[in-house]
């Protein structure tokens, strides 16, 4: 060891020593401390500094944080008054796609989210996921520390390991740096991966996504050669034909073209009115929609989109691999029609294709686009919105490969759970064991942080900075609501470990990269912003949304025989199609109280997956196709379990037959049977990834389904599905429609308004009414999960759910109608009718639910007494009874999100839907201290608000001129069982389907 | 007070019937037989081993309404649609056979049918456990039951009174009206019976008790001339509660929109069913008892054999309220009707609908044959089995109107959890208890009644036949 100067002090052996590998490591943990303490300190400047530290340290109190300045959307911070919430403009990233969001924060609380109507991808609406993300912000089983094999760490000693790690890195190029990330669009990730990239050339970047939209980009990739994305313009197509895409409730953009779709389906207008024909497999929310919808197996859509490429005349292509079995003759016809009506619309249809479908079939739609003129009419080609859309599939096997090879030295997982959601046949899981340092960034502590080194956890998107992008290439900025809960951090901040400023906070890096990306920093010092770019920076966080940024339309040539090579599946047996689950997703969402118990749609199944079939197959294979209703129409439903086999492998679910789904075919869907990663994730459902291979991770053929005379009880809210002749819904044809608008009230009596001994209630001021059109609800469930978020309801689970007592005031009912293989589908949604004649409020022997004179049938929770007689008195059973103590009144987190302007209700209480009676009173006083009535529109009650498709409408009845107004006075409108004399103030509005005369109705 | 009843068969030229009691008999026997059971100081064996599991069974009923209070309702089977099941049900078939004891008190009082005498006492007292039996439903079935006096109409500071509206509001006047009147009723006829005990006591703690509660009796001509009238005043008072009673519980399901409880037949039908099911509870408890204490003196074959006809009556009431429930369920043409009564009968729940029809339409067809209405084991037998189907009736009302109603969609069905049973049997354990602490303790026979009976009370009102 050299000797210093020996009057010098020393702390350890180490700095004695002083050599390079001490101070690199030093750097590494301390980079901004390093200088003082390599600096040899003077005892006069010690003293100096032992003086000031002191003289501060009475200052500490007023630590100033760093300033990070998010700007309202409606109000300043400067309004900012006790009770009274504000919106912030922010979004959510999903699958590498942004929703703007507004969201409401009471107190610096995020409590619900809305729909960004300045967002091109949400148009003021909302999905599922968006309304239960708040949830998910206060979920108490979210990872909370850096932890280093279950041990908790504190973050410089992970940032000591990685970059010890990297500068082991740094000779070989970063040849042992593997990065696995989700599909993202955020620009700054984009670039902080290109610098990481840079800086370790060698070093790999895989991503990894179970429902990777692999398909569209080398469909598009077969038809033109390069990955576009394809913008689908629903409110310039008159003829869509939808082959097993859910384009309305599922996916990118899909807020945007329900909302397209169901402004061409007012059958007010109905010379605008779109036709829409669905051929799928997986009954799904656009294939009700459907004017003509044809059940398919997942692997005859591309004989189907053959057929129709040529019939529509796409040169090249030849037919093969046609529809199989009795579903032939049905397909053809349906063939000929759909061609001859996309024929008669070019440039005004559109063929789109479901994500899910194999390559061939997305370039089949795209010939069929490009020879019927629509590109660039009613179908536009972007840029793709992802960053660098590879195989998703592809690029996990080359890692998992690598990593089976020992060549991965350190492995960064961003996110997506590989270890229970890659492919059976990668062993992902085993690769993953060879690699000496594992990184894992996620939100919980679930299978793949069980096999990580270090599992630091994610902030949510409320909680830290970010940007994304909308499908139309939009970009948004998103700010935080509330500062992290726990000790979490967002990617950008991951991703800088591994870059040159590994300290930075997701603040300064999104903003800097917006900084250099507008060129607008001080000139000289480019760190430091201008005033214009303060000015901009404001405008784009209260706007939600960064202007100009969308794409522009690319042109495309369609290449010689894109569509000639066929890849339909041959062989035979069942086809099996995997698929996101409407609720829970790939299980991302699986720890999500509300998303577990939202009824999925079709089968209305909660808190589990099942093994799909039809009820013919379900016959088949020997098991009834009904399942036991032990627990009755809603509530339990004994099914069996099947073992599914497929390619070797075999995993074991609980049967469920679904009407309108094909035979001979099975659909399974993700994110169930997990074993880690929260308390609701554990038990429920079988994993579907078990037996999905990277060869086929979408569509294959040769499933085994055999039964194993087990029992399961599945949880399902309804499973009663004719209407019985009672007219909840009502349907008609278009030409029925047009030909005879009262049709719509044929057979149903409504009994006259003087039938009544006590004169009738006179309703001054306000009058409060809903009208709900069942033509464009597409059971989307938004709704019903934003009527939960705003209103504090309780999740029940699912055991309550199977004897019949989820909380949902808001419920969507769906009824089938006509032939039994395939029904046409309608969803209404039902929340509490609000009666005049309510015979709820007659029989409550306290007063606990009264009439207000607006027309609301208030609920007096304080009252309630609980003798459920209100309940068994309705007869739309819209009331929900507090059975037992629902409400989880311990967690804290919990308490955090609840929305403080609705009460929380206790056990052995009455509750339903109210109107969002809190929405209605603020927007009352508002008006009253302005002196005004209060305005159309100004309400929105939250099931309207999340809407998509505006299905939903509230306001004063009062007012001829209000949208409820003129919508209750349309002739499609009805009350539900008006024959009671209830007087319900929320009315439904006809069906009207544009039905094909080719195909009849 | 009344005819001599061996007149009334000699003046129709029938067939002379059984006596009301049972010839060979003093005053000093009577007294003797019916106090000997109260004053005993060795309490039977057989007492306690029916005590104990009566008591055993309370006990379930104790740790369900425990476990009820501290979790809530959904420890029950109850959900939605059927937000009522067991709870209404068990309501309902307590305050049913809590009707018997009205009316043998007082109707048939008022009737002059003298064979009453020999079971009013005890049918009073059934009545009175019965009605407690169905107290603690209406009241535990609430949500939050602590809170359910606000169900009656006291004067709060928030000026907030019950709904009177609401039939529940109209069960709780009702029901408490009919408990103060029976237990009032009972009681007054007790008193002097209990100066008898009081007399006869062997024990200075009995004669303690039994004074206190004799309130003074000394059986003065004066205190006997107020007595009848207080008492025929009450029997009066009683009367309307017979009916009113149980059509104010068939309100609740009568008002109501539902299909298969909105029906003008229920006031008629459910008093029918009440008296019926009442009868059958006095003849299921009765039956074992006379044979326990040797009471074949006082409640002769005759009183077996007039509760059997009432029985019969009251079942055929019952017959026809089902069969014009029926009819009018197709005679409506109204769809929601129609299909709850096909539900009824074809649905999940048809075996209940079944089993009603079994137990209480066809089984007392048996009561027309004299032999099986004077056979006392049929007749058991046949009682259960009323008793069960009367049960089921309400089950049938309250659960299948409920499990499917007007929208398809909300169909649902109703499980019983052994918290369900553990609430029903325990209430039967409760009810149980309070009778064999009535038989020990009280006179389960009215004995100043019985005397009245006797050929040698009548010396000075039927000269005809005078020494």
């Amino acid at each position: 060891m050299k000797r210093k100067d020996a009057r010098e002090f020393w702390r350890s052996l180490d700095e004695l020593a002083d050599d390079p590998a001490f101070r690199a490591r030093l750097h590494n943990e301390f980079p901004t401390a390093v200088e003082a303490i390599v600096d040899p300190v003077e005892r006069r400047s010690f003293l100096k500094l032992m003086g000031a530290s002191l003289g501060l340290a009475g200052v500490t109190a007023c630590t100033k944080q760093p300033v990070e300045k998010i700007v309202p959307y409606v109000r300043q911070p400067e309004e900012l008054i006790p009770g009274k919430p504000l919106f912030f403009a922010t979004a959510m990233p999903l699958g590498g796609v942004g929703v703007g969001l507004l969201v409401e924060s009471h107190e610096g609380r995020p409590t619900k989210v809305e729909g960004n109507p300045t967002h091109p991808d949400s148009l003021g609406a909302t999905d599922v996921f968006a309304q239960g993300s708040v949830l998910d912000l206060y979920d108490p089983d979210r990872a909370r520390a850096v932890t280093n094999v279950g041990e908790i760490r504190p973050w410089p000693t992970l940032l000591l390991t990685v970059r010890a790690a990297l500068a082991g890195q740094e000779p070989l190029k970063g040849a042992g740096l593997r990065i696995l990330t989700e599909s993202f669009s955020s620009p700054t990730l984009v670039a902080q991966m290109q610098q990481v990239l840079q800086r370790y050339p060698e070093a790999r970047w895989h991503q990894w996504d179970p429902a990777a939209r692999d398909a569209v980009y080398s469909g598009a990739r077969l038809a033109f050669g390069e990955p576009v994305e394809t913008q689908y313009r629903l409110d310039r197509a008159d003829v869509i034909v939808a082959l097993d895409a859910d384009f309305l409730t599922s996916g990118p953009g899909s807020l945007r073209n329900a909302r397209h779709f169901a402004a061409r389906r007012r059958p007010s207008e109905a010379d605008r009115m779109n036709r829409l024909y669905a051929a799928e497999s997986m009954p799904t929310g656009t294939g009700a929609q459907a004017d003509h919808r044809l059940p398919v197996k997942p692997g005859d859509i591309e004989g189907l989109a053959r057929q129709l490429a040529v019939a529509v005349g796409v040169a090249g292509v030849s037919a093969g691999g046609a529809v199989s079995g009795d579903a032939a003759a049905s397909a053809a016809a349906w063939v000929a029609a759909v061609a001859s009506d996309l024929q008669a619309h070019k440039g005004r249809s559109m063929v789109v294709v479901g994500e899910s479908q194999p390559a061939a079939v997305h370039a089949l739609a795209h010939a069929m686009n490009v020879t019927l003129g629509n590109v660039g009419e009613t179908v536009v080609h972007t840029e793709p919105v992802v960053a660098s859309p590879v195989d998703h599939a592809q690029s996990l096997r080359e890692l998992a490969t690598a990593m089976a090879a020992g060549s991965v030295d350190i492995l960064l997982i961003m996110g997506g759970n590989p270890v229970y959601s890659a492919p059976a046949d990668l062993e992902f899981a085993a690769a993953m064991g060879k690699v000496p340092l594992r990184l894992y960034f996620s939100p919980y502590d679930d299978e793949t942080a069980e096999l990580s080194h270090w599992h630091v956890p994610q902030s949510h998107f409320l909680e830290s900075w970010g940007d994304v992008r909308a499908f139309d290439g939009t970009v948004s900025i998103i700010q935080p609501l509330i500062a992290p809960l726990y000790a979490t951090r967002s990617a950008h901040e991951i991703l800088a470990i591994f870059g040159a400023t590994p300290e930075k906070s997701g603040y300064d890096i999104i903003r800097e990269h917006w900084l250099q990306q507008t060129g607008l920093g001080v000139p000289g010092n480019e760190d430091d912003s201008t005033p214009e770019f303060e000015r901009l920076w404001r405008g784009w966080l209260h706007e939600g949304v960064v202007p100009d940024t969308a794409f522009a339309p690319k042109a495309v040539t369609l290449h010689a025989g894109a569509v000639g090579a066929g890849s339909a599946l041959s062989g035979t047996g069942m086809d099996i199609q995997f698929r996101n689950d409407p609720t829970v997703l790939d299980g991302r969402f699986a720890n999500n109280g509300w998303l577990q118990e939202l009824p999925k749609p079709i089968t209305k199944l909660v808190w589990d997956n099942a093994v799909l079939v039809s009820p013919k197959t379900a016959a088949a294979v020997g098991i009834s196709p009904y399942p036991a209703m032990q627990g009755g129409e809603r509530g339990q439903q004994v099914s069996e379990i099947v073992e599914v086999k497929y390619k070797g492998r075999s995993v074991r679910g609980a049967l469920f037959p679904v009407v309108g789904h094909p035979d001979d075919a099975v659909t399974v869907h993700f994110g169930y049977g997990r074993r880690r990663g929260g308390h609701l994730v554990r038990g429920a459902g079988f994993d579907a990834y078990a037996i999905r291979t990277s060869d086929a991770p979408q569509v294959g053929r040769g499933v085994e389904i055999t039964p194993t005379g087990e029992r399961y009880s599945l949880a399902c809210t309804q499973g009663h599905h004719s209407m019985e002749g009672r007219g909840m819904v009502r349907a008609l044809t278009k030409d029925e429609f047009l030909r005879e608008p009262e049709a719509v009230h044929h057979g149903f009596e409504t009994p006259p308004r003087t039938l009544t001994l006590v004169p009738e209630y006179k309703y001054d001021g306000y009058k409060w009414g809903m009208a709900i059109d069942v033509n464009v609800c597409t059971g989307c469930n938004a709704c019903v999960i934003g009527c939960q978020a705003e209103n504090n309801l309780a999740v029940v689970g699912k055991d309550q759910v199977m004897r019949g007592r989820e909380m949902h005031w808001l419920r969507i009912d769906s009824y089938y109608r006509g032939e039994s293989e395939n029904p046409e589908t309608y969803f209404q949604p039902v929340p509490c009718q609000q009666c005049e004649n309510a015979p709820c409020e007659v029989v409550c022997p306290v007063n606990a639910t009264v009439h207000s004179h607006e027309g609301l049938n208030d609920m007096v929770y304080n009252r309630c007494v609980g003798t459920r007689y209100c309940s068994n008195n309705c007869p739309y059973k819209v009331r929900r009874f507090n059975y037992l103590l629902y409400q989880d009144w311990t967690t804290p987190s919990l308490a955090l999100g609840r929305n403080p302007d609705v009460t929380v209700r206790s056990r052995g209480v009455m509750e339903k839907c109210t109107y969002c009676v809190q929405r209605i009173n603020e927007a009352k006083i508002t008006a009253e201290k302005a002196m005004r009535k209060v305005r159309d529109g100004e309400i929105a009650t939250a099931c309207q608000q999340a809407c998509p498709t505006e299905a939903i409408v509230f306001g004063d009845l009062n007012d001829p001129n209000s949208r409820v107004a003129r919508m209750q006075a349309e002739q499609r409108n009805y009350a539900m069982l008006a024959e009671l004399n209830t007087r319900p103030r929320t009315t439904y509005l006809a069906a009207v389907r544009n039905v094909n005369p080719e195909l009849g109705g | 007070m009344a005819d001599s009843v061996q007149a009334i068969p000699e003046a129709r030229g029938g067939p002379a019937l059984v006596p009301v009691i049972a010839p060979g008999h003093s005053f000093a026997t009577v007294t003797q037989k019916i106090t000997e059971v109260v004053l005993r100081k060795d309490t039977p064996l057989g007492w306690f081993l029916a005590l104990a599991p009566s008591l055993a069974i309370a006990g379930a009923l104790a740790t369900a309404l425990t476990y009820l209070v501290l979790t809530g309702i959904g420890i029950w089977g109850n959900n939605q649609p059927v937000g009522w099941a067991f709870d209404i049900t068990n309501f309902v078939w307590w305050i049913g056979i809590g009707h018997a004891g009205t009316l043998i008190s007082a109707i048939l009082l008022l009737f002059r049918q003298q064979w009453r005498t020999s079971i009013n006492r005890f049918a009073e007292a059934m009545t009175l456990a019965a009605v407690a039996c169905a107290g603690i439903f209406p009241l535990m079935h609430t949500g939050r039951p602590w809170l359910a006096y606000w169900l009656l109409p006291y004067p709060s500071t928030m000026d907030l009174w019950p709904n009177f509206k609401s039939p529940l509001v109209w069960d709780v006047f009702a029901v408490s009206t009919y408990l103060t009147v029976s237990a009032l009723f009972w009681f007054t006829g007790l008193i002097p019976d209990l100066a008898t005990l009081r007399d006869s006591s062997k024990s200075k703690v009995g004669r303690r008790i039994y004074g206190l509660l004799a309130m003074g009796w000394r059986n003065s001509a004066y205190h006997w001339q107020h007595y009848e009238i207080a008492y025929l005043l009450l029997a009066g008072l009683s009367t309307p509660l017979v009916v009113s009673v149980h059509s104010v519980v068939s309100f609740d399901f009568a008002v109501s929109v539902l299909p298969g409880w909105h029906t003008t037949i229920f006031p008629p039908y459910f008093v029918a069913g009440a008296i019926y099911s009442g009868f059958a509870m006095v003849l299921t408890l009765m039956i074992p008892l006379r044979a326990a204490y040797g009471m074949q003196d006082f409640i002769t074959m005759r009183h077996i054999e007039n509760m059997a006809k009432v029985m019969l009556a009251t079942g055929l009431i019952v017959g026809y309220g089902y069969s014009l429930e029926a009819f009018m369920a197709w005679y409506s043409g109204n769809k929601y009707e129609t299909f709850m009564m096909w539900n009824r009968m074809t649905g999940p729940y048809w075996w209940s609908y079944a089993l009603l029809i079994l137990c209480n339409v066809v089984t007392p067809t048996f009561l027309w044959s004299k032999r099986v209405r004077t056979s006392v084991g049929a007749l058991f037998v046949i009682s259960i089995i009323v008793n069960i189907g009367m049960w089921l009736e309400r089950f049938v009302i309250v659960v299948t109107s409920l499990h499917r109603d007007f929208l398809p969609s909300s169909w649902g069905r109703f499980q019983p959890t052994i918290w369900d049973f553990a609430t029903y049997f325990g209430t039967i354990g409760m009810f149980m208890t309070l009778m064999l602490l009535f038989v020990r303790f009280l006179p389960m026979i009215s004995i100043f009644e019985i005397r009245t009976l006797l050929p040698s009370a009548k010396v000075n009102q039927s000269p005809g036949h005078g020494h």
